[in-house]
């Protein structure tokens, strides 16, 4: 542990003004900048208030299904042969994923806020859908963004939005992907900033969201970390997560920065590899940058022009990262790697197989990672994967590259 | 004195108002922008807005979003918007150009490498649409010691105080954005744009140019009725956007900077 590490309260960050280290800030256009500071304002008040702490623990006991387990994968440790895996069953909450942790809280915070209208951007759909599912249980107009190419590859979750009544516009500038969404549901908050609220999924974007986003994602660490407590009698000694913008790994590894001896890994895309252009790892392979209101890790042409990324998972294709993950990649305090699509798919079958767990692709890259991992580490050794979503949405994806049709 | 403020100082006693035209360099192609920046100034702008073209342009209406692919579909940078400010300059040393932009092609320059290269060019301002004085720090200053003003954004939202704090930052001329959306939107709302404008001038003595939704002659001339310059951009973009040579694109929007031209002088 560096010297650096140990001088840095974790807890005191983001800083007052949005920043972890030379991270986050707020990057917007004048326009948001009252409408970031009303939705500061609030939270800093709500996060105090007992009534909203409990409302909110109300809806992830009954409406998300809290907590969620964390399981130890028997059969998967055996075959593996190195340490044990639990995983952090995140695929069991309502709609499938984690993302509804932080659809939850952010719905909680719209409503106290009096906002009528919310919005949301989306790449796989998975956050689209968990935000229209708020929306529909508070009776909020609901506008979800998604990028033209996204909408054709996740048609199923297209359609389930709309069923649950929100209005799903394709954006069709750019590259048509998530960061194309995001521009336009920045685009929309600007004309609409006084009635709407804009549900960002992961913990990027402007100051307060990447603090807000991981605060309402940790309580998946604060479990795992009581869980295994009570399970094993001890803490694990590494924790495994995948890392879109990366708020399942935030939730996860926040309530353990302080824990010195728990090794954490930040699994991002590597694509058709990391030698190669096609792949969505900006930790691994880019370099710091300001894109969507906030200062990070991106991937970016010597001219500043922000590049095309590529996952098998459209849940981690996109060229940033939220600013704390960049903040621990400089201290040192989280490593992170790469599993590039292949490897991936075969540990999305692997675990489908041996522990009859269908995982999400993007959390298949947090699986990957894992297999190779727990061999370098003792069988006594405890290992905690987040497993961030389950795979039903990805059936499509795996059956195309598999040569098959399915209508 | 900096050109913006030679040419502010010079309007005022003139008793006019700046005409301030925008466009994306490189827009429709290339070779069009050094022609089309010097007959704009013969057609009666003041000072010249030139967008930098960007992947992820988050502020941007349609009809600017397409012109910043377009440039980019040319592969123009930020430093090839340099390099033609820098032929512009040859023939033309005073008429002030402000680049309009987004951070991200600044920040992979360098903020000390940009100001030196920028002022070295004959850049006079820079608006940095998602860089507001909080995260700006010390580039405010090392953009004054290359002789450019930071030129900064005042919306329809900004708090009093806030206006206050970027006020005392501010130089060259302040922009104040008429509208809550993104640029070529909807109809003006005169009133309450000559409201926060008298606001601002309540507080500060730095020129105000006001820019979003100045799409007409009538509009230009509402807006100078209060503010010391409009800025319009989509109208004009819209007008060059299928432009396939200087000439075309001359021929497309001088007439109608010169209308406007009129109207704000009328
Ligand atoms: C199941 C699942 N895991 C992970 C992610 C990636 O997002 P993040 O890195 O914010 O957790 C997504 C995004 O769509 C997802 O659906």
């Amino acid at each position: 542990m560096s010297e650096l590490e140990d001088s840095v309260d974790f807890a005191n960050f983001p800083d007052k003004s949005g920043h972890f280290g030379v991270y986050g800030g707020r990057f917007v256009s004048e326009t948001l900048v009252s409408a970031l500071d009303d939705l500061t304002e609030a939270y800093q008040r709500l996060s105090q208030d007992t009534e909203f702490q409990r409302e909110l623990d109300d809806d992830l006991a009954h409406y998300v299904g809290r907590p969620s387990p964390l399981y130890f994968a028997e059969r998967w440790t055996h075959k593996i042969g190195g340490a044990k895996i639990y995983l952090k069953r995140e695929d069991l909450n309502h709609t499938g994923a984690h993302k509804i942790n932080n659809t939850v809280g952010q719905a909680l915070l719209a409503k106290a806020m009096g906002k009528t209208r919310i919005i949301a951007e989306t790449g796989a759909g998975q956050h689209g859908v968990a935000t229209a599912t708020v929306a529909a249980r508070l009776g909020l107009e609901c506008v979800v963004f998604m990028g033209e190419v996204d909408v054709k590859r996740q048609a199923l979750n297209v359609y389930r939005m709309k069923l649950l009544g929100a209005r799903v516009v394709s954006v069709t500038s750019g590259s048509k992907t998530l960061k194309d969404a995001m521009n336009e549901a920045m685009r929309d908050w600007v004309t609409h900033v006084d009635d709407t609220f804009y549900i960002i999924g992961t913990c990027a974007g402007p100051h307060p969201y990447p603090m807000l986003v991981r605060d309402f994602q940790s309580i998946i660490g604060r479990e795992a970390r009581q869980q295994c407590l009570a399970q094993t009698g001890r803490l694990p000694d590494a924790l495994i997560a995948c890392v879109g913008g990366g708020s399942n790994a935030i939730g996860l590894f926040h309530p353990f920065l302080k824990d010195e001896s728990v090794a954490m890994y930040g699994v991002e895309a590597a694509g058709l590899g990391l030698d190669t252009k096609d792949h969505a790892a900006p930790i691994c392979k880019g370099k710091p940058g300001v894109l969507h209101g906030n200062r990070t890790y991106l991937m970016s042409d010597e001219n500043g022009q922000i590049l095309h990324t590529h996952s098998v998972s459209a849940g981690l294709d996109y060229p940033g990262v939220g600013p704390e993950h960049s903040w621990l990649a400089d201290l040192g305090r989280v490593n992170y790697v790469a599993a590039e699509d292949e490897e991936s798919l075969a540990a999305f079958r692997e675990l489908t197989l041996v522990e009859g767990i269908m995982p999400a692709l993007e959390s298949s890259h947090a699986l990957a990672y894992a297999r190779k991992h727990a061999t370098t580490m003792d069988k006594n050794d405890i290992l905690i994967v987040n497993l961030s979503g389950r795979g039903d949405k990805d059936i499509h994806t795996v059956a195309n590259i598999d040569g098959i049709s399915i209508t | 004195m900096s050109r913006i403020a030679a040419c502010m100082e010079q309007l005022k006693a003139q008793g006019k108002k700046a005409l301030v035209p925008y466009f994306v360099s490189g827009d429709p192609s290339i070779d069009i922008t050094v022609p089309l920046m010097h007959a704009m100034v013969e057609s009666g702008a003041d000072i010249l807005e030139i967008g930098v073209p960007f992947s992820d342009p988050a502020a941007e209406g349609p009809v600017i979003q397409l012109a910043h692919e377009r440039a980019l579909e040319n592969d123009v940078s930020l430093s090839d918007t340099l390099d033609l400010i820098k032929t512009f300059r040859q023939k033309d040393n005073t008429t002030p150009i402000v680049l309009m932009g987004y951070c991200n092609p600044v920040e992979i320059m360098g903020y000390e490498n940009f100001a030196k290269l920028a002022s070295a060019a004959g850049v006079d301002g820079l608006l940095t649409v998602d860089l507001p004085p909080e995260e700006a720090g010390d580039f405010t200053e090392i953009l004054r010691q290359h002789n450019m003003d930071n030129i900064f954004l005042i919306a329809p939202t900004t708090t009093t105080q806030r206006i206050k704090l970027i006020a005392a930052q501010a130089s060259g001329y302040l922009y104040y954005v008429s509208l809550k959306g993104v640029t070529g939107a909807g109809n003006l709302d005169f009133k309450h744009v000559g409201e926060r404008v008298a606001l601002i001038k309540s507080i500060t003595d730095v020129p105000i140019c006001v820019g979003f939704g100045i799409k007409d002659p009538e509009s230009a001339k509402q807006i100078a009725q209060f503010a010391e310059g409009a800025v319009v951009g989509s109208a004009l973009v819209d007008r060059m956007a299928s432009a396939k040579s200087a000439d075309e694109a001359i021929a497309a929007t001088t007439p109608f900077l010169q209308s406007l031209r009129q109207a704000i002088d009328s």
